[in-house]
């Protein structure tokens, strides 16, 4: 099974408005470090941008060409569109601080 | 590697090479790149990796119809198009028709963050189908060390590349990695490891303030390639290497021969002047008519419809016409007939070997059947005297083999005349050596011919004029002082000519002396003559009155007997 673009969009209507982030996730397949960078992103936008964000899976594989228009070399990565500026993380997102860093966040306390 | 008989020995597949279509690669690499496999060209920055890279692929699409695709991790495609459009390349054209695919990978390593275990999957899945829209055949990946500056985790990168080469050979595409050369290895990470079957590397070498590029094959796994370093040069027309010359002395010799271009020196030859395809050597000090000679050679040829590479060094094409036209030598229409050429350039311009790639370039565009290179003597300031004779035997096995007549000029010192500095007398197979004749207070010029292989020539010193007419060569007199040139050679012709004068006088009297005597002889005989005729008349007269007398007497007898009725 691999996951679709509708499954894993949480939008919440109500929400909509004010989604701050749009992030774009690039895996290859159902590679370990695919499903485990998908886990542990997930894990991190509903426990520190909950309501605040949208994020989109990509497999290359699927859509080789939106792979190449953002230049992806290195999977899994991800992708920070919004806000500027664009930022990439690449790698199985384990080390949770570096993301939260690299994403302008703080960890909530 | 040669297919040896299956029942004997087992056979051997030999290893089949992708053709480069590039001036001079194919011969020193026995055929190519090795097919299907990654090749690494290594160098250090503006060594001409990316053109080479480019190159092949280019003459793959228009040359082999194999279609290519270039990865560059450095220049957006946009600048890529430019720059190579300054060496005559449109790669938006092939773009456009589907030969070529350009794939601009930007890495910004400032927008990257590694948070854990990744791999370089996009980078296949993005090569593949930058493969797939072109068919390609053949791939560039320049410069792998783009990769390198936009990711830390050299053990993944490292890894991810071994499997990128793997993946290529699987794709069965012919590569070119191009990669920075590192300071102890031959690639800054090492990739050499990984690309085993061939690696070549790129150096620009200067040397006495002249830079040459130099290119070497390290490394060519299964297959025989030149070790050298091949000196080659980056012009319109992409990399031109210096073509290997054949060392093995195996050329055929003409029989033809070809006029000199001065009669009386074609009889000096015993009849027709140079064979073709010789090499000739015309040395002598400054101002002795060496470029004359060369010049009389060139019209001779030109007026037989050969056409001529005239290469000077040491003047400007309008001024060498110039000068001779005052020898009544007209280059200036042949070169606008397009038989006559000059390449002019001195020679600190660029080093030796940039002069041989340009030299053989122009040769094999222009097809000359005669070249001159006046003088070959300056050579000597770019070089050693032995890389300058190596060059110039280079030069003359080229031109020997494509039965190209050469001619040269020397100019030699005083005092070392029969020597040439750069030795390359034994190349020569004529020579021709000007000497001046100091005599009286004047100078003269005088040829002769040192040497002429393969055929008798005279060994007769002969004195050189240059008349309005071109070059007249004079027979030189021995007189009591030795030789005799110039306005002492006048004088004895001169001096010869009044006695010549005077003996033809000489004789004119003796013979009208002779004719005197005959005259007096003459009128003897015609005064005896006229007595002895006088004489016979008169005997003539005796005789035939005594006859007569005779006649009558008998005659009177008889009718006297008659008369007397004489008894019988």
């Amino acid at each position: 099974m691999k996951p679709d673009k509708t499954a894993v969009k949480k939008t919440k209507k109500t929400a909509s408005k004010k989604e701050k982030y749009v992030l774009r996730l690039y895996v290859a397949g159902q590679t370990q470090n695919s499903i485990r960078a998908i886990e542990n992103i997930k894990h991190i936008c509903e426990e520190y941008l909950k309501g605040l964000y949208s994020l989109e899976v990509v497999d290359i594989y699927q859509q080789p060409v939106l792979a190449k228009g953002d230049q992806i070399i290195a999977v899994p990565t991800l992708l920070r569109k919004l806000p500027l500026p664009l930022r990439k993380f690449i790698g199985d997102m384990s080390t949770t601080e570096r993301i939260l860093v690299g994403l302008d966040l703080r960890p909530k306390k | 590697m040669p297919k040896q008989n299956r029942k004997t020995k087992p056979t051997m597949i030999s290893l089949k090479k992708c053709p480069t279509g590039i001036q001079g690669l194919d011969e020193i690499t026995g055929g190519g790149l090795p097919q299907g496999r990654p090749t690494l060209v290594c160098g250090s920055a503006g060594c001409g990796k990316t053109v080479l890279a480019m190159e092949f692929l280019l003459r793959g699409a228009l040359q082999y119809n194999e279609p290519g695709v270039f990865m560059c991790f450095e220049e957006t495609a946009e600048d890529l198009a430019k720059n190579f459009a300054s060496l005559g390349f449109d790669l938006k054209d092939l773009v456009a028709r589907k030969k070529l695919a350009i794939d601009y990978v930007r890495i910004e390593r400032s927008e990257i963050t590694e948070t854990g275990e990744f791999n370089l999957e996009g980078l296949f899945v993005r090569l593949g189908l930058a493969i797939k829209s072109v068919k390609a055949k053949r791939v560039v990946l320049d410069t792998v060390e783009g990769l390198f500056a936009g990711f830390n985790n050299v053990a993944i990168l490292r890894a991810e590349l071994r499997r990128l080469f793997g993946w290529l050979k699987e794709k069965g595409v012919t590569a070119i990695i191009t990669g920075e050369q590192g300071e102890k290895t031959l690639t800054r990470y090492g990739l050499e490891e990984y690309v085993a079957d061939c690696v070549i590397t790129l150096a620009h070498v200067s040397t006495e303030q002249i830079a040459t590029r130099r290119m070497r094959i390290v490394k060519y796994r299964g297959s025989l390639h030149g070790t050298n370093d091949y000196p080659f040069l980056i012009d319109e027309q992409g990399i031109s290497i210096l073509p290997v010359t054949s060392m093995r002395l195996d050329h055929a010799a003409s029989v033809e021969k070809i006029p000199t271009g001065i009669p009386r020196l074609d009889t000096m030859f015993s009849g027709n002047g140079y064979y073709r395809g010789s090499s000739i050597l015309v040395s002598g000090t400054s101002g002795s008519g060496k470029t004359s000679i060369l010049a009389e050679f060139i019209n001779e040829a030109c007026r037989r419809g050969e056409r001529c590479l005239f290469i000077i060094f040491a003047e400007s094409p309008a001024q060498v016409i110039r000068n001779m036209r005052s020898i009544g030598i007209n280059l200036e229409v042949w070169v606008k007939k397009g038989l006559l050429r000059f390449h002019a350039a001195r020679p600190s311009l660029y080093g030796l070997e940039m002069h041989l790639v340009t030299i053989h370039k122009q040769i094999k565009e222009f097809h000359p059947g005669v070249v001159a290179i006046d003088p070959i003597s300056n050579l000597i300031n770019i070089g050693t005297i032995i890389e300058t004779k190596k060059m110039i035997t280079r030069l003359i096995d080229f031109l020997k083999a494509s039965l190209i007549t050469s001619i040269y000029t020397n100019l030699s010192q005083g005092d070392t005349l029969e020597e040439t500095d750069i030795e390359v007398a034994s190349l020569m197979d004529t020579w021709l050596l000007l000497r001046d004749i100091e005599i009286n207070g004047e100078r003269n010029r005088a040829l002769y011919i040192l040497k002429s292989r393969g055929m008798k020539h005279s060994n007769q010193v002969r004195e050189l004029i240059l008349t309005d007419k071109g070059i007249e060569l004079k027979d030189v007199y021995i007189g009591a002082a030795g030789v005799l040139t110039g306005s002492a050679r006048l004088s004895q012709e001169a001096s010869e000519k009044a006695e010549a004068l005077i003996v033809d006088q000489g004789f004119a009297f003796k013979q009208r002396e002779l004719e005197r005597k005959r005259k007096i002889l003459d009128a003897q005989i015609a005064a005896m003559r006229t007595a002895f005729e006088s004489e016979e008349d008169n005997l003539k007269k005796t005789i035939s009155e005594g006859k007569l007398s005779e006649k009558v007497t008998e005659q009177d007898r008889l009718k006297m007997g008659k008369l007397r009725d004489a008894d019988k």
